[in-house]
């Protein structure tokens, strides 16, 4: 395995470096996985990614490096500690630095020959694939995808200058070299979307949710998907609930402080039985916190926010494939149960990019129409053994569909009988009984006859997955772990019966208080009996991990 | 006419409400423009007046407070085959929801917006309105609302509207020609709708509109903007009534891209083929 830093000021050219790598060596057959870590301004600052690859799969990224690559003095200060001794450093022959890693090459001066200093991280690009051995002619081939007629002579003059200027270092990895699929997270989750016959997306923008909309516009046309940017978070949410009313698939997406002026419609929605997917990215809080950076501190909020009681589902992302298999059954859930979910996502999953197997378009649920009988008055909110009641589009039949968010009857026209509230709370209720026989249950890793049970949910999969294997092949004490996507209602059955074994019971969470502890203490009495919780804004690692489980013994 | 059509249940309203007028007069008009039932959408938010679409035999959505528009523009976009309408109260619309009346009149879906503008909020029994004037003494504005009020024809104006009207509830047959009107109109269509709140407005009541509202001449020229912008001011002794400002501007659907094509969002089928060839770029 391999992993790179490449580190810069904002406006530098870390996202070109870094495409190109990232393609070419995913045209060559290896898995990547790639993190950003970005400020929030368009110039200055310091930016990095780091690209993980390897012939074997890559779960999350680290912080032990194999190579920087520096386009200013900054990124090599701030990262050489993280640098392995055998590492390289690669930067502008004009930098001060007598660090005996570093190779340096003349970046500027050829950017200036070219005549366009942002060539710079395609000079760079060039390098870096020369010195693991790659081909000139993939990375050209890519080159010629990125860029457009005007920038793409000086694009294949500084990829080629760049190659030429440094030796072959590190020897190719052998694998399997299948061609796979490479996607951030919020572009699996539009194309989740898109699997599912999504219909309308509406969002006010803010990140880390907006790559989101901007992907969907992009296929606005093609898909035949109607992407309005709305006037506010409220215009949003409440507009996929009207689109939905009318009969097509929609979803909005927002952050943290964007899905707190949405909660009093998720409640219409939960009221109306309305179904509407619902995006959160997580990042930072409260208020605007950290923009650009990741946490996972909404997940006590989504699962109870608006006032009153509604079914609804929450799902946490844990990597790239779920992100796309979990969208896509997010607009099912919705639709067969008539309710809100809320997809819970963060930035570092958004922002991230990893190969991932086929998707396969096959394997998709259908949902099927709710019957009604031929000679019943049709009732909205009619009242059926499982809660789910007939839902008709308006306009399609000579029935006439009336929805509301004051407590109504069946027909759903506005009431205040004692008799009819509770029955109609009752039969939404009811909806999560049936709903509670579809759960996943939480990812189980590592063995069976463990001593430790490690807890987490979401995007932390990946460094739990690798903590796990690397503890397990290294000590006597055995580790396991479950990582939760469905986390609301919580599945408890794998829980329950894990937790007989375990000696020790670790969560592993992207905030401050433990929330998902919480959850699982309020719902099953089980508490952990040590925390591992990070809210600096930067995704935990592996290592990281280790470290803190080594100290506690 | 006939409008039994639309007939559905026993109202919450006050007897003298100008509620009545607006409702009858809409059933009236949906009547003689022959729109079936299962085609219109009558959307509303929370108020008195935003019980309407509960009293009309039509599809209905009554969504939250203030947020009427969003969900009835995205069932438009949804569907344009229905005949979609807001019909709900001056708070509903320019007060909680006036966010998204400015950013609606831009966006110019083709939907009718009827605005029972009684100058005060019933349903809470009594405050002032965005629309109430200066001085007018409730139990809130104790002193008398300091507030400057809202005109909402002169900022539909100035927000690019093309259909901008003003009717009254005491003149039905004016309303209800008046609504036909907007229905009809392919845009973003206002009417704000004069109406005496019985209960609770002691001052705008049936005889201080009677004494000042006035139908628009016959040769008053509605597609003069800044005309009507002098016409959208004129609120005091005289009150003007009709369609203040009208303009022909394309519509939300006809400039966006997979609505302009012409088939309704909501017939749009899914196309697998597509899906494969956007999941390949990812290759």
């Amino acid at each position: 395995m391999y992993n790179l830093l490449i580190g810069g000021a904002a406006g530098q050219g870390i996202d070109t470096t870094t495409t190109i790598l990232r393609k070419t060596l995913k045209k060559s057959g290896y898995n990547i996985f790639t993190a950003e870590d970005v400020m929030s301004r368009v110039r200055g600052g310091h930016n990095y990614s780091t690209i993980r690859f390897d012939s074997e799969e890559v779960f999350s990224h680290s912080k032990k490096l194999d190579g920087i690559v520096a386009l200013n003095e900054e990124a090599i200060n701030l990262h050489k500690n993280e640098l392995n001794e055998d590492g390289f450093i690669l930067c502008d022959k004009s930098v001060e630095n007598d660090d005996l890693r570093t190779i340096k090459i003349a970046m500027d001066e050829i950017s200036t020959e070219i005549g366009n200093p942002k060539v710079i991280g395609t000079i760079a690009a060039g390098s870096v694939l020369s010195l693991f051995s790659e081909s000139l002619d993939d990375a050209k081939e890519i080159v010629k995808e990125m860029f457009d007629e005007r920038l793409l002579g000086m694009n294949m003059e500084a990829i080629i200058k760049g190659f030429q200027m440094v030796e072959s270092r590190y020897p190719k990895l052998k694998g399997k070299g299948e061609p796979k699929l490479i996607v951030s997270g919020n572009e699996a989750i539009s194309l989740g979307a898109i699997a599912a016959k999504i219909r309308f997306y509406t969002a006010y923008p803010m990140s880390p949710s907006t790559s989101i909309m901007g992907y969907l516009a992009s296929k606005s046309e093609q898909v035949g998907v109607v992407v309005e940017q709305a006037e506010d978070e409220i215009a949003a949410i409440n507009m996929a609930i009207g689109a939905s009313y009318a009969g097509v698939r929609s979803m909005t997406g927002t952050s943290g402080g964007g899905f707190s002026l949405m909660v009093e419609a998720l409640g219409l929605a939960g009221m109306a039985e309305i179904p509407i997917v619902i995006v959160d990215v997580q990042r930072p809080g409260p208020a605007t916190g950290f923009p650009t950076r990741t946490e996972q501190s909404d997940l006590k909020f989504v699962i109870s926010a608006s006032h009153g009681e509604f079914p609804r589902m929450v799902i946490s992302l844990c990597d790239h494939n779920d992100a796309f298999y979990q969208t896509a059954r997010a607009f099912y859930m919705a639709e067969k149960y008539q309710i809100p979910v809320v997809i819970l996502s963060d930035q570092y999953l958004a922002d991230s990019h990893a190969t991932i197997d086929t998707i396969d378009l096959e394997g998709l649920p259908e949902i099927s129409k709710s019957p009604i009988g031929e000679d019943e008055e049709y009732l909205r909110y009619r009242f059926t053994e499982d809660g789910i009641s007939p839902r008709l589009i308006p306009g399609e039949t000579d029935n006439l569909v009336a929805i509301d968010s004051d407590e109504h009857n069946e027909r759903g026209w506005i009431t205040e009988d004692a008799g009819v509230r509770v029955k109609m709370t009752k039969k939404r209720m009811k909806k999560l009984e049936k709903l509670k026989e579809e759960l996943i249950e939480p990812e189980f890793l590592g063995t069976n006859l463990f001593d430790t049970l490690l807890l987490g949910f979401g995007s932390t999969k990946g460094a739990i997955k690798e903590t796990v294997e690397n503890l397990n092949s290294i000590g006597e004490k055995k580790y396991a772990a479950l990582v939760f996507g469905d986390v609301y209602p919580l599945p408890k059955k794998l829980l329950l019966e894990k937790v007989k074994n375990a000696k020790l019971i670790i969560n592993i969470e992207q905030n401050a208080t433990g929330q998902l502890a919480d959850v699982i203490r309020e719902q099953t009495g089980i508490t952990c009996g040590y925390s591992i919780l990070k809210y600096d804004g930067r995704q935990i690692t592996s290592d990281e991990i280790v470290e803190k489980i080594e100290k506690e013994g | 006419m006939s409008t039994d059509k639309y007939v559905t249940y026993e109202t919450a309203w006050c007897p003298g409400c100008g509620n009545f007028s607006i409702l009858s007069s809409l059933k009236t008009a949906l009547e003689e423009l022959k729109i079936e039932n299962n085609k219109v959408l009558m959307v509303a938010g929370i108020g008195q007046a935003a019980k309407t679409p509960q009293y009309i035999n039509t599809n209905a959505f009554c969504g939250l407070h203030g947020r009427a528009l969003p969900a009835a523009v995205a069932a438009k976009i949804a569907n344009e085959e229905l005949t979609v309408i807001v019909d709900t109260g001056d708070g509903d619309s320019y007060g909680e929801g006036c966010n998204h009346f400015l950013h609606n009149i831009r966006r110019n879906v083709n939907i009718t917006h009827f605005v029972h503008d009684n100058q005060i909020y019933g349903l809470t029994k009594g405050q002032a309105s965005p629309t109430s004037e200066e001085g007018f003494v409730t139990g809130i504005q104790v002193d008398g609302n300091i507030n400057t009020p809202f005109n909402p024809i002169l900022i539909a104006i100035a927000a690019g509207a093309g259909f901008v009207a003003r009717a009254y509830s005491g003149n039905p047959e004016h309303l209800t020609s008046i609504m036909k009107q907007a229905i009809n109109y392919d845009g973003y269509a206002l009417v704000d709708i004069l109406q005496p709140c019985v209960s609770f407005n002691k001052v705008n009541n049936y005889a201080y509109y009677s004494q000042r509202v006035y139908e628009l001449e016959d040769d008053y020229d509605c597609n003069q903007k800044v005309l009507a912008m002098e016409r959208a001011m004129e609120f005091g002794d005289k009150i003007p009534l009709g369609i203040i400002y009208k303009e022909d501007k394309p519509s939300y659907h006809s400039k966006n891209s997979v609505l302009k094509k012409g088939k309704p969002l909501v017939d749009i089928p899914y196309d697998k083929e597509t899906v494969k060839k956007i999941v390949e770029e990812f290759k």
